[in-house]
């Protein structure tokens, strides 16, 4: 047996297929197709949660997304750990865990219960107005309190490892909800050929019809004609219909976000299988069939486990043949509970009395729920309700006051009417309007190609919704650029009527300031709460809402906004619009972060690039670093060496016999054509008109505010053709920046411009033995220094194949870098290390190309400027073209600021004891006992241990740096004040005689 | 997502394969080095950051690459119209376009 209240031969699910489950270490059984909620109610369980403030008990409100109480942990492993999952979404599988959240030490028995009797204390605005002062107590103390006794759920504490897919996908006609009208909407557009796709959050398609027993369409029962049509549609090859798929955001140009929940109802997925699926789509047309949200009745203890929803009653029952009480009152300002009523009398449960706030309600149903005997009770109101851990009576009272009449119930099912869904279409940036004569919001004006249709446009009746849905989807699907329909539409043989209910507060809900009348159960807002913050002076609906925190919970205030809004309407006498309605966020309902990372993260979340000669560096046991998506080696470890001695070595071993280094992440642009030279000109500080074919120059190239952006040596390969090299990190900008000169400020020049980053591996032989080493291997150039000097590149080949050989240098030594296809990067490093080792040759990684290059005081760009330094200020003013009359920062470079005295200058600096090396970023100070906050002058921008020099060395921007040579200034640390001495930047080979030796 | 005209591919794509460049008809000096410090503030620093209709350089820079024009509103984020670089600034702007 799958539960006491389960009624044999109600609802659709096979009772023969049953499910194990436990829900807080008490095993139970359900049914296969059951949720949580009803395989929970089916064995008599109500209470599933305690509330967020004041730790209420609380059972299920809804059977659907609007769910605001019964939210739980389910478990399914150690990693596996889901909080906040609604108990009325979460499908049954056999061998579900889940847990109850927010109480301690039980549910039945939670301390955190007092704040109920505290409550006067946690009223609207408390957390603003108590934790206020002193504000430093608010992180260290008010906080953290808050949040542990606050906590909804626990969030699992190892990675997740489901993992999650996401899928773009385009259509004509995007049908979102799959009740009578969605569907209706979906079979008019597909029955064009349009491509259509019909998505519903519930497992089941039929909405409102999975209850609705009155319905019948096309001579079926409402929910059959449901099926047959979703078996039709799902037959169309133009069709995808999805379940369990929710819309929960409404973008730009109909681009719409769904997430699908692919496996979390079966008991072992597998792992072929994603946990979620993301749809982005993309609609040429949207038609909103979101149904409505059945309200509550704001009444005295209305949280009570066993109070809910008519409808949700009528669910648990005409879907999964469950009773929700045996003894059942019912409160309502509106027909539809009425319904609720008939199915469970007719089902065999008590129905107590109904309690209908209305004067003098007329209708079939209200003959009907006469006739099976139910006692019904006009213009009276429930005023509160007993029972703490579950309902036990009602007490009732002539609506304008009289005497009270305690019944005794063990459920209430309450219906104020219903809310039109217009959260998508709020999303979507259209402006919904107020309806006076039925008190609802409806899609007003509409900012994208979208039509609502049924419950969500306000349209009342099967009828009239089928007529409005199955007119859209043709229409949607004609303006799509489908051919007219060809289909026919269904028929409406008998449908349940409709009547519109009330907004706000019911008598029962006070004035007395101490009633806690419920309007957001998520979030513990009472009616008494909002009208408290009317009086402290809000007046919007925007203040109203933060200042209560109504409507602001993970449920956004499905089931609560319009009652919230009304009762500040009626507290600030003025009508509803003029207070409003405020707008719809995405999400509709809490999107976990794995659907939208999708397979972007580990080792997919960024990119990552490897050289050609990674495999080598790796082989040979280096040490990598990131460099952006580069892995690049760091240092190459000899046994039982340390970074320290690793790159001591590296660096002495360059400058004694030569050293072998991957550059290959260098930037590389290839800037070809007539007018190159003129367009290098405009993009580089540097003259390059007049540079010969087959010479280098270092060039800088400046933002047109005169700052530094990158630098690089460029090669001149012939009359046309630059070979540019950038800084590893910028070279997609540097190619940006000139695109966008050549395209939109230069387009007259005749210049092409090809990354070629990814086309040469290049490798860098440095060191008074670099030519030996290179020179047996190359073909075709000659490698004397006459015929190639420092600063030079030829072409020809090295190993067999084609190479663009540089004599240049970033260690002061004799050096080239070697290009190479990067296909043969590899091969042509092999062959240049084993004819290094004849030479003594080591591989050096960049924290060795990094010391040694500062050895020499070049620059970094990026680690020795910050964006705000100019050629002049690092020294580099020799590298900018006196005679030009134009280049991108020529402006820039003579603004007053510019060229004012006292800026910062990159220096050098040592350290007078020369054992301690500086830490890069440190401040400097010229008076280290000035009084704290000491005036800064500048600070430290490169600092190593140089064994080639036997002590550190620093780079550091200085204001008035050069002015300063061989003055003492301070960089005060934690542990004391460290003296230095400006120097300039070169610290070996102050003649640079070497480059040639 | 917005989806932008590309006036050069002649195709809506969707704006992951867009770059926003900054505002669009600020002309760079023929006479760069010789402009005002007034003229060289107006052209580097001075923005008009509108409510409503702004002009706009935006890139393809993953698909064809080209910088281009663009009209669009700031208040509802659409795109009113496209066009190439160096064409001329729109003197009228097309209706309310869907
Ligand atoms: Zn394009």
């Amino acid at each position: 047996m799958s539960g006491a209240f389960r009624i044999p031969r109600a609802g659709r699910l096979s009772q023969a297929k049953t499910a194990r489950f436990s829900f807080d270490g008490q095993s139970y059984t359900g049914i296969e197709g059951d949720t949580l909620a009803s395989a929970l109610l089916a064995n008599g369980v109500h209470l599933v949660g305690r509330s967020f403030k004041y730790h209420r008990p609380r059972g299920f409100l809804s059977a659907g997304a609007e769910e605001p109480n019964a939210l739980v942990q389910v478990e399914r492993d150690a990693a596996r750990k889901a909080p906040n999952i609604r108990a009325t979404v979460q499908e049954l599988y056999d061998g579900l865990v889940a847990q109850s959240q927010n109480r301690w030490p039980s549910l039945a028995f939670d301390i955190g219960a007092v704040n109920d009797i505290a409550s006067p204390l946690f009223s609207a605005g408390f957390y603003y107005k108590t934790f206020m002062w002193p504000k430093a107590a608010w992180k260290s103390l008010y906080e953290p309190k808050i949040r542990a006794a606050a906590g909804l759920g626990v969030s699992p504490d190892k990675p997740d490892p489901d993992h999650y897919s996401s899928r773009y996908a385009h259509c004509d006609v995007l049908v979102l909800g799959g009740g009578a009208a969605g569907i209706t909407a979906a079979l008019a557009a597909a029955e064009t050929g349009a491509r259509v796709i019909l998505a519903d959050e519930q497992a089941d398609f039929g909405g409102s019809l999975r209850f609705e027993t009155g319905a019948k369409i096309d001579g079926q029962d409402g929910y059959g004609w449901a099926q047959a049509a979703i078996a039709k549609l799902k037959g169309m090859d133009n069709v995808r219909v999805l379940s369990r798929t929710t819309a929960f955001g409404y973008y730009a140009q109909n681009f719409v976000g769904l997430v699908e929940r692919v496996s979390d109802h079966l008991q072992s997925p597998g792992h072929d299988l994603p946990r979620e699926r993301l749809w982005q789509v993309r609609a040429k047309r949207v038609v909103l069939a979101t149904g409505s949200i059945e309200r509550h009745m704001v009444f005295a203890d209305n949280d009570r486990p066993g109070i809910m929803l008519a409808s949700a009653a009528r669910i648990y029952l005409n879907h999964y043949g469950v009773a929700v009480g045996k003894n059942v009152g019912v409160y309502t300002a509106n027909d539809s509970a009425y319904a609720a009523a008939i199915d469970l009398k007719k089902a065999g449960v008590n129905i107590a009395a109904i309690v209908d706030l209305r004067d003098h309600p007329t209708g079939p149903v209200i003959d009907e729920a006469r006739a099976l005997g139910i006692e019904v009770n006009f213009g009276r109101a429930v005023i509160r309700a007993g029972g703490k851990l579950r309902v036990t009576s009602m007490t009732v009272q002539p609506k304008n006051g009289g005497g009270e009449r305690t019944i005794p119930v063990d459920a209430i099912l309450m219906s104020a009417g219903w809310t039109p869904s217009v959260h998508l279409f709020s999303q979507s940036r259209g402006k919904v309007a107020f309806n006076d004569e039925t008190k609802r919001f409806v899609p007003g004006i509409y900012a994208q190609d979208c039509i609502s249709v049924g419950a969500c446009n306000g349209t009342d009746g099967l009828s009239a919704s089928i007529d409005e849905a199955y007119a859209a989807g043709a229409k949607a699907a004609k303006d799509a650029g489908a051919k007219t329909a060809k289909g026919t539409k269904p028929k409406v043989d008998a449908s349940e009527s409709w009547s519109r209910g009330m907004l706000g507060a019911a008598p029962g809900a006070g004035p007395d300031k101490t009633v806690k009348a419920f309007v957001d159960f998520q979030n513990d807002v009472a009616a008494k709460d909002i009208r408290q913050a009317v009086h402290e002076g809000m007046r919007s609906i925007e203040h109203v809402k933060r200042f209560t925190t109504n409507g602001m919970a993970t449920d956004q205030g499905k089931t609560s906004n319009m009652h919230g809004l009304a009762i500040a309407a009626e507290t600030l006498g003025k009508p509803i619009p003029e207070v409003g309605l405020t707008t719809f966020r995405a999400p509709y309902t809490p999107v976990t972060f794995g659907a939208i990372v999708s397979h972007a993260r580990g080792p997919l979340f960024d990119p990552t690039r490897k050289t050609a000669i990674h495999p080598w560096a790796e082989a040979q046991g280096a040490v990598f670093e990131d460099v952006g998506q580069w892995k690049r080696a760091w240092y190459f470890p000899k046994a039982g060496e340390d970074m320290h001695k690793a790159v001591d070595r590296e660096c002495v071993a360059v400058r004694t016999n030569a050293g072998l280094f991957d550059a290959s992440t260098l930037g590389k642009i290839e800037v070809v054509g007539p007018d190159a030279a003129k367009f290098m000109e405009l993009l580089y500080t540097n003259p390059w008109e007049k540079l010969e074919p087959g010479r280098c120059r270092y060039g800088i190239m400046l933002r047109e505010d005169g700052f530094i952006y990158d630098d690089g040596v460029v090669g001149r390969l012939a009359p046309d053709r630059f070979h540019v090299t950038t800084t590893t990190g910028g070279a997609p900008r540097v190619m940006n920046h000139m695109e966008d000169y050549l395209q939109t400020e230069f387009p007259h020049l005749n210049v092409w411009l090809t990354s070629i980053t990814e086309q040469w591996a290049v490798i860098a032989v440095q060191g008074p033995k670099s030519r030996d080493i290179i020179a047996p291997l190359v073909e075709g150039i000659d490698m004397s220094d006459e015929a190639l000097p420092h600063m030079s590149v030829r072409e020809g080949k090295i190993c067999g194949v084609p190479t663009r050989l540089f004599r240049m240098s970033f260690t002061g030594e004799r050096g080239f870098e070697v290009n190479v296809p990067a296909d043969y990067g590899q091969t042509v490093w092999e062959a240049l290390w084993a004819e290094g080792q004849k030479h003594g040759a080591t591989a050096y990684g960049t924290e060795a190309m990094h010391v040694l290059r500062a050895e020499k005081g070049y620059i970094i760009v990026g680690q020795d400027t910050d964006g705000t330094v100019t050629p002049n200020d690092a020294g580099l003013d020799w590298a900018v073209g006196k005679k030009k009359t134009d280049f991108v920062g020529i402006r820039g470079l003579t603004r007053p600021d510019l060229v004012a005295k006292g800026r910062k200058q990159l220096v050098g600096l040592k350290t007078k004891d020369p054992k301690v090396v500086l830490e890069e970023g440190a401040q400097i100070v010229a008076d280290p006992k000035q009084a704290i906050p000491m005036k800064m002058i500048g600070h430290v921008t490169s600092s190593y241990w140089s064994q080639n020099c036997g002590r550190s060395i620093a780079l550091a921007l200085v204001a008035g740096g050069r002015d300063r040579m061989g003055e003492t200034l301070y960089v005060p640390m934690p542990n004391g004040v460290i003296e230095v001495e400006v120097t300039g930047m070169v610290f070996f080979d102050e003649t640079g005689g070497r480059l040639n030796d | 997502m917005l989806l932008i005209r590309c006036p050069y591919c002649e195709e809506e794509r969707p704006e992951l394969e867009f770059r926003n460049a900054g505002e669009a008809h600020i002309a760079r000096s023929a006479n760069m080095a010789g402009e005002s410090d007034d003229d060289f503030e107006k052209f580097f620093f001075i923005r008009s950051n509108p409510k409503g209709i702004i002009y706009e350089r935006w890139r393809h820079i993953h698909g064809c690459a080209r910088f281009f024009n663009a009209v669009r509103d700031t208040v509802t984020d659409k795109f009113v119209m496209t066009y190439k670089a160096g064409e001329p600034k729109p003197s009228k702007l097309p209706g309310a376009v869907k």
